[in-house]
């Protein structure tokens, strides 16, 4: 059981790598060729956390044109008041624009918080077999998302879609404006993995030099 | 018998924060002489529970937990809080005080606290120096907190994309 796990934990290793090595390429040569909204719409997946996060995200959500649509959300399982916000947020939406489109979907937490980093391994796995289908399916324009551990495997499965020419898949992170001089976890890990990295703190746009700093925008 | 506790025990306070016996103890006392006429205390899932009570024009309110605690901010001169409530308390435009509960260091919330203070907007202390803090600190000195510029975002956004009207 052991040398399974720690199999597929070198092959994913090892596959992350490539795919960031890849990805770092691409992000290079082509970011800025890629604009979906030349169709005129841009269909977005926005990774909700829980608290927080989702008041922060759906702040900005709110600031974004009616071309953002349709809009999916994706929550944790275990998260109850996410869901409640999103709705009250998308009804007030439907009174002012027309045609307004989204969804809920909910997958496993990759980590709880305090969780312990050996089982955070596994979770973490279990929500990728989740996340895939899940963007495989949707297939959106653009990912949005703030920091809840539920952003990384989706944005793996985005990364994925994209390295294997499915579906290119802008991967938009901003850090919480809770985070002055560190960055998060998933901010970490998507600081080298996301299309625009937005940190709202110039301390951080400092020490994150790929990083992008608009000012406070929460 | 209820003026008689309120004189012996230390009370616990903190409105929108868990209490916590070792750190947040002052009288009521200071409230009094500070020119509060009440205090609303939520105490959330605190071991010490005060009794609502009122003596001379003093009064004292409890309450465990509400939907949302944005009416009792709204209603408040001053809120005093641990550092998750900042964006809230400071947004809706009340003066805030945050302790902080020096056992936990490494609680990332305390950068927003510290830094929010380091920018004028609130003020800081440890459970300590809370009592000198409230003695000693100036609510007209803070400066106010604007929201964030979503705006600046939105136009982000859409260049980002190719949404930007090109003129």
């Amino acid at each position: 059981m052991l040398l399974v796990c720690a199999a597929s934990f070198l092959g994913l290793s090892f596959f992350i790598a490539l795919a960031i090595i890849c990805r770092m390429i691409i992000l290079v040569k082509h970011k800025e060729e890629y604009k979906p909204g030349k169709s005129g719409s841009v269909r977005v997946l926005v990774v909700a956390g829980s608290g927080g996060h989702t008041t922060e995200i759906l702040r900005l959500m709110e600031s974004l044109s009616p071309c953002y649509n349709p809009r999916h959300y994706v929550i944790a399982e275990t998260d109850t008041m996410s869901k409640d916000k999103i709705c009250c947020l998308e009804v007030s939406r439907k009174y002012k624009y027309a045609e307004q489109e989204y969804t809920i979907h909910k997958i496993p937490r990759s980590r709880e918080v305090h969780q312990s980093w050996s089982s955070t391994l596994l979770t973490t796995l279990h929500s990728l077999l989740y996340s895939g289908p899940l963007v495989f399916t949707l297939k959106p324009d653009l990912i949005l998302c703030n920091g809840p551990g539920t952003c990384v495997p989706l944005c793996i499965s985005a990364l994925l879609l994209g390295v294997l020419g499915i579906k290119r898949i802008l991967i938009v992170y901003v850090e919480s404006i809770c985070r002055v001089e560190k960055l998060s976890l998933s901010g970490k890990i998507l600081y080298y993995l996301s299309d625009y990295f937005l940190v709202q703190w110039p301390n951080l746009k400092e020490k994150y030099p790929r990083s992008i700093y608009l000012g406070r925008v929460v | 018998m209820c003026h008689e506790s309120l004189q012996k025990d230390y009370m616990l306070l903190g409105v929108a924060a868990q209490p916590d016996t070792e750190c947040f103890g002052i009288p009521l006392q200071i409230f009094r002489e500070l020119g509060f006429e009440k205090l609303v205390l939520q105490i959330g899932r605190g071991l010490v529970r005060p009794e609502p009570c009122t003596f001379g024009d003093f009064t004292l309110e409890v309450f465990q937990y509400k939907d949302s605690i944005a009416e009792e901010i709204q209603r408040a001169d001053l809120v005093i809080s641990h550092a998750g409530s900042c964006l809230e308390t400071l947004g809706a435009g009340k003066p805030l005080l945050v302790v902080v509960n020096d056992q936990l260091m490494d609680n990332h919330q305390l950068e927003l606290a510290r830094q929010l203070h380091r920018d004028g907007h609130l003020y800081y202390c440890t459970c300590k120096t809370l009592a000198d803090t409230m003695k000693s600190m100036d609510l007209s000195a803070l400066k106010p907190f604007l929201p964030g510029k979503t705006e600046e975002f939105a136009i982000f956004m859409d260049r980002i994309v190719g949404l930007e009207k090109v003129d």
